[in-house]
């Protein structure tokens, strides 16, 4: 019976929708996690991501559609779902007046392993957030980098089949970012499958191999960032920016620099194949801007494109 | 996928399962205790100590020597009791606030164990299992202080304990599940200043309710703590057979406020962590 069809998705939703009262979070959003892909939820804050994340995380009942973890049902089976899955929360929730190995081990106590087990797993998982220094320090004097690798390591206690991680490296310092995505991304290659929301589009960009976009409770386009990028953008953008008070002035002398020209409050963003010929040709309609920056496109234009807003506001 | 099996497996949590996840919710507590206890134990044994000399000793020898006749024992052996029984609902009461409010609000730690298998009940249990242990402690130490100053009426003493811990619970189940409704100190504040503060002023902890004019005396009976204190001090001068029937009262209004307390505190934690 070894035929070759699509593994099992570990996570499979359909129309899965979350509503408080009069709100609705989230409005049936379709997605599957296939084991040992990297899945995000991009979007910006308020555009459902936290609250589709709670439903996987089987500690928010569906109001609607279908959901099924691990190919189990989060209204039976709730218990034995969280009892695989790792959680790193938005705010971290470490138990500040214990230590950083009392912390790991506690935990470890709730997924019903062992004191003797959950510290030896709890010495691994130091090792691996690079806190065994901190073993026996209290939580609350570490770093908030620190804290998010502890967060890391906690969650990973039990061995999880998914990680799920709500906006990780949000208010990180850039050098704590990189040091968590390194070790996610270590995780990723050991065959952890991740699904991460954020609303930073490097962060997407490094860590997923898949995203869904998410605007207002729904899905507006899914896709690999490559495949996003092809699809809603173009290889590359030039920004242009002009004194104040010029911008207003230039009706219609910016169609047609690229294939696409966007305005936003304080810089236009020319889409083109190729950003210098765009900037060449805006010289030579005797456009001065102050700065000219030509880039590849990013998920952010992506987004821009998708919802006519910036990510982060 | 690989324990992902038959629709038989995992259909309800186990018994054993609950228990065990209960269990390490307690546990969790006990860890916190042992990390922070030599903060907490000087108190458990300096504030009797305290209230017993200024007011057993100090207050009761001027209240001896007026022999007022309002009670037929030494005042310190009246008041021990009922100083027990208020000092650890004052404790229970502050265990069933800031942790409450911390475990929703400020650390989440109920939301970090809400994550794991745990159930939100096994998360409440050890948090109401915890303060009735804390109380029982608190109760322990008291009662040891209480006999070492000679000022036990009886060896009916021992009893304040138990009576204790049930008057903790019937306080610290209900205000656990208002807390989980709050979002800061401001019901706290209340709750300290319009409720635990008068009860323990007019409980009958300092003097018999009988002091009190005829036309309000009935209200004690809507005061839990004078339950509490009314039967640890019958249990601890030996006098219950004098209205045995006022005392299995207080028994069961402690253990009724008790029982609908913790239901409530078990169903708002369901509430608050299931959203």
């Amino acid at each position: 019976m070894a035929e070759q069809t699509a593994p099992t998705p570990l996570i499979h939703a359909r129309g899965l929708t979350k509503r408080f009262g009069e709100l609705t979070a989230v409005d049936g959003i379709d997605f599957d996690v296939a084991p040992g892909e990297s899945f995000g939820f991009l979007g910006p804050n308020g555009a459902g991501k936290t609250s589709a994340m709670r439903m996987v995380a089987c500690v928010s009942p569906v109001t609607a559609g279908t959901l099924r973890i691990l190919d189990l049902d989060p209204v039976t089976d709730g218990p034995r779902i969280r009892g695989r899955l790792g959680v790193v929360p938005q705010q971290d929730t470490l138990d500040t007046e214990l230590s950083v190995k009392d912390n790991l081990v506690i935990y470890g106590r709730y997924f019903g392993l062992s004191r003797k087990e959950a510290a030896r797993r709890g010495d691994e998982l130091l090792e691996f957030a690079q806190l065994t220094e901190r073993a026996h320090d209290k939580v609350e004097p570490l770093s908030g980098g620190m804290k998010r690798r502890l967060t890391i390591a906690r969650a990973l206690i039990n061995e999880p089949s998914i990680l799920l991680l709500d906006e990780p490296t949000t208010g990180l310092d850039p050098q704590a970012r990189h040091l968590l995505w390194e070790r996610l991304y270590r995780l990723k290659q050991r065959g952890v499958t991740l699904v991460l929301t954020t609303h930073y589009m490097d962060e997407a960009e490094q860590l997923c191999d898949r995203l869904v976009v998410m605007d207002k409770a729904r899905i507006v386009a899914e896709g690999s960032p490559r495949q996003l990028i092809e699809e809603y953008s173009t290889r590359e953008v030039t920004e242009l920016r002009f004194p104040v008070g010029v911008q207003e002035t230039l009706d219609g002398q910016l169609e047609g620099l690229g294939e696409r020209v966007e305005l936003l409050p304080d810089r236009v963003l020319v889409y083109s194949d190729d950003g210098e010929a765009a900037a060449a040709a805006a010289h030579q309609r005797g456009l001065t801007p102050e700065t000219v920056l030509v880039r590849r496109s990013s998920l952010e234009d992506v987004f821009l494109r998708l919802t006519g807003r910036s990510l982060v506001e | 996928m690989t324990a992902a099996a038959g629709p038989l497996r995992g259909k309800a949590i186990p018994l054993q399962g609950s228990l065990r996840s209960a269990y390490a919710a307690y546990e969790h507590q006990w860890l916190l205790y042992l990390r922070t206890w030599r903060g907490s134990i000087f108190g458990s044994f300096a504030q009797p100590v305290l209230f017993l000399v200024a007011m057993g000793i100090g207050l009761g020898g001027f209240v001896d020597a007026s022999g007022s006749g309002a009670i037929d024992v030494p005042y310190i052996q009246f008041l021990a009791p009922a100083l027990l029984v208020s000092t650890v609902m004052q404790g229970s009461t502050f265990e069933a606030t800031f942790p409450v409010l911390g475990g929703f609000r400020w650390n989440r730690r109920y939301h970090a164990m809400y994550a794991t298998p745990l159930s939100p009940y096994a998360i409440a249990f050890g948090q109401i299992a915890w303060i009735a242990t804390r109380a029982t402690i608190v109760a322990t130490i008291f009662c040891g202080v209480i006999i070492a100053f000679g000022a036990a009426g009886s060896p009916g003493i021992i009893w304040t304990i138990p009576v204790g811990t049930l008057t903790a619970l019937a306080f610290a189940g209900p205000i656990a599940a208002y807390m989980t409704t709050q979002r800061d100190t401001t019901a706290f504040n209340a709750i300290w200043r319009f409720g635990i503060t008068p009860l323990f002023l007019f409980s009958g902890t300092f003097f018999p309710i009988e002091s009190l004019p005829e036309q309000v005396r009935w209200i004690a009976w809507l005061l839990p703590l004078w339950h509490g204190v009314d039967l640890a001090r019958a249990l601890s001068l030996g006098t219950v057979g004098d209205a045995p029937l006022v005392q299995i009262a207080h028994v069961l209004i402690l253990a009724g406020c008790a029982i609908a307390g913790v239901i409530a505190m078990f169903l708002m934690y369901r509430r608050q962590l299931e959203q």
